[in-house]
């Protein structure tokens, strides 16, 4: 089980999280053209890398913010977390 | 009666208290102190079961988590298990033991004609056996397998045992208490370390109990208990014996099993018998130790066979002798002590040492006590089916591949050792990858990949000083990284005995023109001859032989055979071991029951149960609840002899003539605040929010990115920046992090805040002709016309003098209000609405009348909104905005979503107007069609319709919208039911809606 630290509660078990998905993921934005591609794009694509990933988790059982995590989906080492305001590196 | 094989005055057991207990319906006794194993070898017994695949008598053949043989059914405290350890389980009162895998009887199974016609049992006999026909799969193969299968008999009786789980933190944790596990224990504690120190057996010590040494001047023994003495007086450790670390998961989360309450005759109430520990350590300390491996030889698992460790611990620690004619047999020096055991206990060994004739200080004091060794033997098969009688021995040429001489000699036991096997399991687990140690032929932690150090004989460390002195460092150090504190210890002196080298020998050859099975793995009947032939027929991968073979597969996970297995494979294909390399070790390390995994999460514990602040008035009335998730909401109010068809059309019905009143306080509630909170829902829902005045209600439609309609609601503007919205009690969770997500990720600069207010909340819907007469009586000083409060209008006002929120919103499709007040006065609410109810008529209504008015009147929820339809399947286009942006829109120009047979929500009447229409029914043109059937769509909710009394279904058809009018079939296999259908509009009553405005 993971152990994640949330930027806001400091560290906490896997379970008080839910996953997100991937957190580089930008939403097209609201009231603009955007092609069928691009759409197509931010709905279904995503990469599935062997190591690191930057991803969204919301601390669901806790503060209920949503956080960006990187993390190896290797071997699951946990190299930083973030508030979603924040970049990571 | 007398224990022929109990020594006096020898071991750990205490013989002031005398245990019976039963083995095959035969009365025994032990001693409290012994395992099941050590009490049935003080009465003599050796045959405990049958192997799996041959059915040979099998004994016992180590003495803890290594036994691959010795697994009873176990009846205790009014319950059954299978495939307990017998070498773990400890004696308890009243205990009743009985072999597994034979019929009628161990002495006599009927099962062991397998191991005469063992020719047809080679490695991949199941793959190669049972492939095809395929028809022959279910009726023949799969019953065989399953009768074959498995050993003991799961109880199908409910658990009444308690079991918990406990989560725990610490700076150490340390599993096994052998020298090197109470050393680092120590250390750490020393430095003020939160330490927690495990030990699988119910003694601390591990190989202190047993060998012959000391340390600072104490016997191994003592010197045990006095740094556990010490070790349990600190505040900062926890000691846990019959815990067994079995897990090592991602960051140092560490999974142990704790067996609280096996060992006592009786127990409390609230002793669990059972606890599953969550430890989550910043450092692991893994000194597990190691297990010693046997030498292979021919009916290597004749019952009366052991490891020699096994046999030294039944002797000093149960004072027990597994045999009194004893042959050691042996690759090193360590068997010389369970040698020296039997002599002092005035039994007279043998040893047969493949090794040359040397000199050590363990061999010379064989020596010196008059010990027949036999340098350069080895035992080559032993004699006798159910117990060992003799043993035929050779003395082995200089190449170890024939004999120079062989002769037979009595023997009623054979110990054996093979040298020592370091426990790497939970290393391997946390991710370390091993590294074979040439100098030990076993694999020893390499690189960490977590924060896990190995110590002692786990880390291939086989001597005292040694393992004592790397465990005191890495014990104060790990613990000093952490406490900042570092108290010197000085590590203390050790008397212990030196041991020579060990021969590289691992399998008797077998002389020419004898074939007698020579087994490596024991639990899964895998032999010599199985791994040959998997080699021979092209396996390479050692995954691939273990999966082929099932070498290393059962429930021992191969601790005593993988290592000989590997051995094999390499020495045929001529490889080194670590070429080889070895299989996967994985979690649990020995087997752990399913209540520990359960822990307290059964029946009303398995989730927390939510009831509305009615619930106990439903209870008084007669209401059978239905789960909707964690809620409970009253299904229907039976009266009298009821059915749930004849309450739920009553119910219905009422509300379509009179007045109802149903509880709908589980519908999800989140409140809405912040300037930008117009723009926001005019974002999230499809259609326009930015004009909604205060003091409505609007019904909106939410998406997914995806196109996929995600939940729909009213949402109710309090005030200016404030509003009130409801989702669906299924969806509510969800919702919420939906909401949450482009509040926080996608448009931060909105400036809204939501939170969930469904637990602030009670609420209760009056719905019917009659509910605008009710509602005037409920709020006496309130004008509830239909011009002061229209449809989707809102008021606050005292509900007898409690704050009230009005909405009058409709789910029925009838004239109806929604009353909120705080959860507090739920209660009074509804008796209040029940005593004023009165004389309009007015009846509570469960989910079962909701599901059926709003079904008839074509209203879609959960079943027709199932993650697979988009706003125009369900008819709720004409709330998709053309003229503004919002979350999923431009997933809805997708070319699948507009084509022109697109599925479309219908209504569905049987024919005959009574046949009920099973949900989930297949519409297909034609009931008798060779399968697989053309679908056309699906039935997704039926009801009765109480306007037209008779079946009513709503169902989502490919091209439905052209369907109106036409005649298919419903069918049901399930059901066996096909029933002739009519297809019409969704909206079966009042498809105008004009009900709802009156
Ligand atoms: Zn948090």
């Amino acid at each position: 089980m993971l152990y994640i630290k949330c930027p806001y509660c400091g560290l906490r078990a896997q379970k008080e999280f839910s996953y997100g998905g991937d957190a580089t993921v930008k939403r097209p934005n609201i009231n603009e053209e955007v092609s069928s591609e691009d759409w197509d794009n931010f709905v279904y694509m995503r990469k599935s890398p062997r190591g690191k990933h930057i991803e969204l988790w919301q601390h669901i059982a806790g503060c209920r913010q949503w956080i960006k995590v990187q993390r190896d989906t290797a071997t699951h080492e946990i190299f930083q977390t973030a508030k979603v305001t924040e970049e990571i590196r | 009666m007398s224990q022929p094989f109990r020594l006096n005055k020898v071991g750990l057991i205490n013989r002031n208290k005398k245990i019976s207990f039963t083995f095959n319906g035969k009365k025994l006794f032990g001693y409290e102190g012994d395992t099941i194993a050590s009490a049935l070898i003080a009465n003599g017994i050796h045959l405990v079961g049958r192997s799996f695949k041959y059915h040979r008598p099998r004994g016992f053949f180590g003495a803890g988590v290594e036994e691959p043989n010795a697994k009873l059914q176990v009846e205790f405290n009014g319950h059954s298990e299978p495939n307990v350890n017998a070498t773990e389980m400890e004696l308890v009162e009243g205990l009743s033991a009985t072999s597994q895998n034979c019929w009628p009887s161990v002495n006599f199974d009927i099962g062991a004609i397998n191991n005469f016609l063992k020719m047809f049992f080679p490695a991949g006999f199941y793959y190669k056996t049972f492939m095809w026909p395929k028809s022959f799969w279910y009726k023949i193969y799969e019953p065989f397998i399953r009768k074959a299968a498995g050993l003991g008999v799961a109880s199908i009786e409910k658990d009444k045992e308690r079991y918990e789980h406990k989560f725990e933190y610490c700076d150490l944790l340390v599993t096994g208490s052998g020298p090197s596990g109470l050393a680092s224990a120590y250390a750490a504690a020393k430095n003020g370390a939160k330490v927690i120190l495990a030990e699988d057996k119910p003694r601390f010590g591990g190989t202190l109990l047993t060998d012959d040494v000391s340390i600072d001047n104490l016997s191994g023994k003592d010197w045990a208990e006095k740094i556990i003495t010490e070790l349990k007086s600190m505040p900062n450790v926890t000691v846990k014996n019959r815990s067994q670390v079995f897990g090592y998961y991602d960051h140092n989360m560490l999974v142990m099993f704790e067996r609280v309450g096996d060992h006592l005759e009786k127990k409390s109430k609230f002793t669990p018998r059972q606890r599953l520990w969550y430890i989550r350590a910043k450092e692991t300390i893994l000194s597990t130790g190691s297990i010693e491996r046997p030498i292979v030889f021919g009916n290597n698992d004749t019952p009366g066979i052991f490891l020699s460790a096994a046999a030294k611990e039944y002797m000093k620690v149960y004072g027990v002798l597994v045999g009194k004619k004893p042959l050691i047999f042996t690759n090193n020096d360590s068997a010389y002590e369970t040698a020296l055991g039997f002599k002092k206990n005035n039994v007279e060994p043998i040893i047969l040492d493949t090794r040359e004739e040397h000199s050590s200080e363990l061999i010379d004091e064989a020596k010196s006590k008059g010990i027949d060794i036999r340098f350069s033997h080895g035992v080559i098969v032993a004699n006798g089916y159910k117990k060992v009688k003799s043993a035929k021995i050779g003395k082995l040429n200089k190449d170890k591949n024939s004999f120079e001489k062989i002769e037979t000699v009595d023997c009623d036991c054979i110990c054996v050792s093979g040298f020592w096997t370091p426990s790497v399991h939970l290393a391997s687990q946390s991710g370390n990858k091993l590294k074979y140690e040439e100098k030990i032929d076993a694999f020893i932690p390499d690189k960490k990949k977590q924060h896990e150090t190995s110590v002692g004989a786990a880390n291939g460390s086989f001597t005292l000083e040694e393992s004592l002195k790397h465990a005191f460092e890495n014990g104060s150090n790990l613990s000093a990284k952490i406490t900042e504190t570092k108290t010197e210890i000085s590590i203390p002196n050790v008397n212990e005995k030196k041991y020579g080298a060990h021969d590289k020998f691992w399998c008797m050859p077998l002389p020419k023109n004898e074939n007698p099975k020579r087994f490596v793995d024991f639990q899964n009947d895998v032999s010599v001859s199985d791994i040959e032939i998997a080699l021979r027929e092209g396996y390479r991968s050692i995954e691939h032989v273990k999966r082929y073979t099932t070498l290393g597969m059962a429930t021992d996970q191969g601790r005593t055979s993988n290592l000989n297995g590997l051995q094999l494979v390499s020495n045929i294909e001529n490889k080194i071991v670590p070429e080889v390399g070895h299989t996967t070790f994985r979690p649990p390390f020995t087997p752990i029951t399913i209540g520990t995994i359960v822990g307290r999460e059964v029946g009303m514990e398995y989730m927390p149960t939510r009831k509305t602040p009615m619930h106990e008035w439903h209870e008084k009335n007669n209401a059978v609840f239905v789960d909707a998730g964690a809620w409970k909401r009253p299904r229907y109010y039976k009266q009298g002899n009821e059915t749930l068809f004849e309450a739920s059309k009553r119910e219905a019905k009422n509300v379509r003539e009179n007045v109802g009143i149903c509880d709908v306080t589980t519908l999800g509630k989140i409140d809405i605040k912040g300037p930008d909170a117009a723009e926001f829902l005019n974002r999230v829902y499809t259609n326009a929010w930015m004009k909604l005045p205060v003091g409505k209600a609007r019904y909106g439609l939410m998406l997914r990115e995806d196109g996929i309609v995600m939940d729909d609601g009213t949402t109710t503007r309090i005030s200016e920046n404030h509003y009130h919205m409801t989702t669906t009690t299924a969806q509510a969770a969800n919702v919420l992090s939906h909401l949450e997500y482009y509040l926080q990720i996608v448009w931060p600069e909105l400036n809204v805040n939501v939170v969930s207010t469904t637990e602030q909340w009670a609420g209760a819907a009056i719905a019917g002709p009659k509910s605008r007469d009710m509602l005037s009586k409920l709020y006496p000083d309130l004008d509830v016309s239909n011009e002061a409060l229209p449809f989707m209008g809102y008021k606050e006002a005292e509900f007898f003098g409690v704050p009230s929120r009005i909405f009058r919103i409709s789910f029925s499709g009838e004239l109806a209000y929604e009353i909120n007040v705080k959860s507090d006065h739920g209660l009074f609410m509804w008796e209040k609405m029940m005593e004023v109810g009165k004389e309009f008529g007015n009846q509570p209504y469960g989910t079962e009348a909701l599901s059926t008015l709003r079904i008839e009147m074509g209203h879609v929820a959960g079943p027709e909104l199932d993650g697979r339809t988009i706003p125009s399947d369900v008819s709720l286009n004409g709330l998709v905005s053309k003229k503004k942006d919002f979350i999923g829109k431009n997933s809805l120009g997708r070319e699948a979503f507009n084509v022109e047979s697109r599925q479309k929500i219908v209504g569905l009447i049987p024919i005959d107007r009574k046949s009920s229409i099973p949900e989930g029914s297949h519409i297909v043109q034609d009931q008798n069609a060779k399968l697989p059937n053309p679908k056309l769509g699906h039935v997704s909710s039926s009801c009765w319709s109480v306007e037209n009394n008779n079946p009513f279904s709503l169902a989502i058809m490919k091209d439905g919208k052209n369907m109106i009018g036409k005649k298919f079939f419903a069918v049901s296999p399930l059901k066996n039911k096909s029933i002739e259908v009519e297809v019409i509009s969704s909206h079966y009553v009042d498809p105008e809606g004009k009900r709802v405005r009156s």
